[in-house]
């Protein structure tokens, strides 16, 4: 079986570009996040996948089949939506069995409108009663079967609409920001939930949301969407560690990764302000030097800067810097106990371990870092 | 404390009282004579309570006279007629004129605005010619069908629709209920705020209307109740105001006792649907 | 764009254009037969000389118009119904504010006379027109028996032909008055009491001062909603005077629906009726019109 394999595909709303020929494979089992500030379009993408947007060019396929032309209920696809989108006027019960009785029952036998089905064949209402409990039992939803989604709290509201989407057993499950509307404690324990979920059915699933700490704690594989683009699709680690583009090491990582103005000269030896870091790149001309905030390190010598103000963030501290000569902000992040290693005011200066250190061409692409200059003073 | 509030609270209180009776004037008046023998309304004494009571009398002629029960139901058929095609109508255009992209859906709202202008009156004399050429005045074909496009009705439910959530549709196409299944399983159980409310507008409107059934209807057999109060009025009745009032006592009864049962309910909806007299 | 994009969305498009078109199909043929047609045939009607039962009919272009214009009856009819809307609107509007106010200061008996005066609206006005035909009559009409009392000689209120307009009047005032009051009481619960609050902190302490600073202007989209609406509803006036009084005495309470229904249901003088018609729908336009026009140049805060 096959996940959902996504070719080239592009949409305009208007005059503005929300999809730019996106391709994206998602393998049979796999849980990939999209994640991106708002309208980047990772959400037009995820409803494109579903069926209720279409796309102007490309293809869409799901479980091998071209599903590019088809409606959201040929698809074979679950959803949940950020407002959940539960029937108000059916209780728990009856909205999470909506999508098998419209499969497993004939129209006639889905005639008196609202709530209760004719007696059609016992086997198929059956099934349906069966299904529908166990996947509000895996939920914990068994008792609250018969409350309307007005009674309930956001968090069960959450859970019947993942239940309605398990209940199918879909070939894809598609998520759309499905704990924005859930407070913070819920959210953490709800994250854990739906991995559980997803591993328990083995669906290709895709996550949109726009909080990074959500992609990474639960995604197989995250893709970073930016101005209808794919910037980099790679494991939460390596997005991290290693982002292949400005706009990925920048947008993932909280508080954002201090990035420096820097200059390589024709060697490729890299230079900030003047100064040179110790590092030596492919190509030359402007770059950007890249480094996370736990990377930066308190030193004798180094790049200097004037520190302005300390947060305690209890399990670590931040403090936050200028670039002594030009300005740039800079943010440190310290174990509390490190507090003593801060000189009481003013100036002081930085290092970072050189295999840490991100550059960026001009162009916003990772730019390779040949090797350690030899009067590499601020290696720590 | 609460005393002190009222002691001040007094005056307004008054003043509502007393422009509250002035509003009640013809209903109490109405329901007393209704009760009186005639020599004592032909006396025109102040006194509201009857001295001999001629309750039985004066309402027994009404049902003697007349086929009250008659109109009443010709009330019912026709407000429940009119009500079943228009929201038959008016329901799937107002969800797709919200919530689908079609060809058409364009002028299609621009004529329900341009309707929106037009009052009911303008299209009864070709319609009463229509009816005429086809045998149909005088029944309930004629009574009910020009009242069954109600672009009032279009426009509210357009309106309300478009205020349910796009998820809620997308979320139902993705369970495999097609358009027509969701504008009765989905779209209409949540719009009963909106369908009450026309509904009672509409029945209000309809009950109490005179103009139309004037014009196609002769005779009791189809008469609504508007129309009964007219006859009585004329035809038997001539001074005979313990009658008439009588007569006039109940046919209101009815829309006034639903309206007291559910005066909320009532004025919400006439006052939310009030775009149109 | 690239050539390949059309036909998967094309597919899909015609799916829900099928679906639109197929939902709003009852409602546009309903529409088509009761109401277009209909109103454009009227337009037709207008310029000729048909009459029901008559074997043909002939265009006589603007003549319906021109006669109209010599008609006393008409010009009658058309003056008492400018005057009928000219007392009604502003006593119904002015009175269904005031009646607002009124009950919104206090928290007592809110609902209660929200509903007293309400009545009226939801009441047969046939049989509650035969209830003011006993309130008003000059001989054993309460009102004439209690004017007696303190000495007044009351006049036939709905037979004279200086009294009769001003009765049909008061009797549409109490007619909308409850659903401006309704309409008003919406518009003053949408005023945030923040406001209010406000005002009394920049000094506008009596309740004049701040209903001149806060509730009057807030209210003006309300106002011009329900000026036009009774307006419009006024204009309407029929009901009243078909079962009071047929328009009499001498034509001093015709009005414009009634000589329309007079000339095409009891003469059958269709195309006259339709020139009628037209111009009581060139009224209500006009009256539309005018509400727009105010709408887009003030009253706007919200």
């Amino acid at each position: 079986m096959q996940g959902i394999a996504i070719d080239r595909l592009a949409k305009r709303f208007g005059g503005t570009t929300v999809l730019r020929g996106i391709s994206l494979e998602v393998a049979a089992g796999e849980f990939l996040a999209l994640v991106g500030p708002s309208g980047c379009g990772k959400s037009t993408l995820l409803r494109s996948i579903a069926g209720i947007e279409h796309a102007d060019s490309g293809t869409i396929r799901i479980g091998g089949q071209d599903v590019t032309g088809l409606r959201p209920s040929q698809r074979d696809v679950a959803m949940v939506f950020q407002s959940y989108a539960l029937y108000p006027h059916l209780t728990v019960e009856e909205n999470i069995a909506v999508p098998l009785a419209m499969r497993r029952l004939s129209a006639m036998q889905r005639l008196p409108l609202i709530g209760g089905w004719m007696p059609g064949p016992a086997t198929a209402r059956d099934s349906i009663t069966h299904d529908v409990r166990q996947a509000a039992n895996a939920l914990g939803l068994g008792n609250l079967l018969s409350r309307r989604p007005g009674q309930l709290s956001g968090g069960q509201r959450q859970r019947v609409a993942l239940a309605r989407a398990i209940v199918r057993r879909p070939a894809a499950f598609l998520m759309d920001e499905p704990l924005s509307n859930l407070d913070a404690s819920l959210r953490v324990q709800t994250r854990r939930e739906i991995v559980a979920i997803h591993r328990a059915a083995g669906v290709a699933t895709v996550y949109v949301t726009h909080d990074q700490s959500e992609a990474l704690t639960m995604a197989d594989r995250v893709a970073v969407m930016q101005a209808g683009e794919i910037l980099q699709v790679a494991p939460p680690a390596e997005i991290y560690a290693d982002p292949q583009d400005l706009r990925v090491a920048t947008f993932i990582g909280s508080p954002r990764i201090n990035t420096l103005p820097a200059e390589a000269d024709a060697e490729g030896v890299l230079r900030v302000a003047g100064q040179a870091v110790g590092l030596r790149v492919a190509g030359s001309g402007a770059m950007t030097l890249a480094i996370r905030p736990e990377d930066l390190q308190p030193a004798g010598t180094g790049i200097p800067a004037r520190m302005e103000t300390v947060e305690f963030l209890g399990e670590s501290l931040l403090v936050h810097l200028r670039h002594a000569t030009t300005g740039t902000p800079l943010v440190l992040r310290l174990a509390p106990e490190d507090r003593e290693t801060l000189p009481p005011q003013g100036e002081l200066s930085l290092r970072f371990p050189v295999d840490r250190a991100l550059v960026f061409g001009a162009d916003g692409k990772r730019a390779a870092v040949r090797s350690m200059a030899p009067e590499a003073v601020l290696v720590g | 404390m609460p005393e002190r509030f009222l002691l001040r609270d007094m005056p307004r209180l008054a003043l509502l009282t007393v422009l509250g009776l002035v509003v009640l004037m013809p209903y109490i008046w109405m329901v007393a004579a209704s009760l009186k023998p005639l020599d004592e309304i032909f006396r025109a004494s102040l006194s509201l309570l009857p001295e001999r009571l001629h309750a039985v009398e004066n309402y027994g002629k009404v049902f003697a006279k007349i086929p009250v029960w008659r109109y009443l139901w010709n009330g019912v058929v026709v407000c429940g007629g009119i009500l079943f095609f228009q929201l038959l109508f008016a329901v799937p255009a107002g969800y797709a004129l919200a919530k689908l992209r079609f060809p058409g859906s364009g002028i299609a709202f621009g004529a329900v605005m341009l309707g929106l202008l037009v009052p009911y009156h303008v299209p009864a004399l070709p319609l009463y010619v229509g009816f005429s050429q086809l045998g149909l005045l005088n029944g309930y074909t004629a009574l009910i069908a020009p009242a069954t496009i109600s672009v009032f009705a279009i426009f509210l439910f357009r309106q309300f629709f478009k205020s349910l959530p796009d998820d809620l549709i997308h979320a139902a196409r993705m369970d495999g209920i097609g358009e027509a299944e969701i504008v009765w399983r989905i779209v209409l159980p949540n719009a009963w705020p909106a369908a009450t409310a026309f509904a009672i507008f509409s029945v209000v409107a309809h009950w109490n209307d005179l103009f139309w059934p004037l014009i196609v209807v002769n005779g009791p057999n189809y008469a609504t109740p508007a129309l009964g109060v007219l006859y009585f009025r004329s035809d038997e009745a001539g001074d005979d105001f313990g009658a008439l009032m009588a007569a006039a006592v109940l046919m209101t009864a009815p829309l006034v006792l639903a309206f007291l049962l559910a005066q909320r309910r009532f004025i919400e909806g006439i006052a939310t649907t009030g775009l149109k007299g | 764009m690239s050539a390949s994009l059309a036909f998967p969305a094309r597919r899909r498009t015609t799916g829900e254009a099928l679906a639109g078109w197929m939902l709003t199909a009852p409602a546009a043929l309903a529409y088509a037969l009761m109401l277009l047609l209909p109103t454009l045939a009227t337009i037709a009607l207008a310029f000729t000389d048909y009459e029901l039962g008559a074997d043909g009919l002939a265009w006589i272009g603007l003549d319906n118009f021109a006669e109209l214009l010599r008609d006393r009856g008409f010009a009658i009819a058309l003056r008492n119904t400018i005057l009928y809307v000219a007392l009604v609107a502003p006593l119904s509007v002015l009175g269904g504010l005031a009646l607002a106010l009124l009950i919104e200061t206090g928290t007592r008996g809110r609902a209660f006379f929200r509903a007293v005066f309400f009545l009226p609206v939801v009441s047969l006005p046939v049989a509650m027109a035969a209830a003011w035909q006993y309130l008003l009559h000059p001989t054993i009409g309460p009102l004439n028996a209690a004017l007696r009392g303190i000495g007044i000689e009351g006049p036939a209120w709905l037979s004279s032909s200086d009294t009769v307009l001003l009765s049909l009047a008061a009797i549409g005032v109490w007619e909308n008055i409850g659903f401006n009051l309704v309409l008003f009481l919406a518009g003053l619960t949408a005023i945030p009491r923040e406001l209010y609050a406000a005002a009394e902190v920049d000094g506008a302490t009596s309740g004049w001062e701040r209903f001149r600073l806060v509730t009057w202007p807030l209210l003006g989209p309300t106002t011009l909603f329900v000026v036009t609406i009774t307006m419009t509803r006024a204009v309407r006036v029929f009901d009243s005077v078909a079962v009071l009084t047929q328009g009499g005495p001498n034509k001093a309470s015709e009005v414009l629906l009634y000589a329309m229904y007079e000339e095409g249901f009891t003469y059958f003088r269709l195309g006259y009726s339709a020139a009628i018609t037209l111009v009581f729908l060139a009224i209500v336009l006009a009256l539309v019109w005018l509400q727009t026009k105010v709408l887009e140049k003030r009253v706007h805060y919200a």
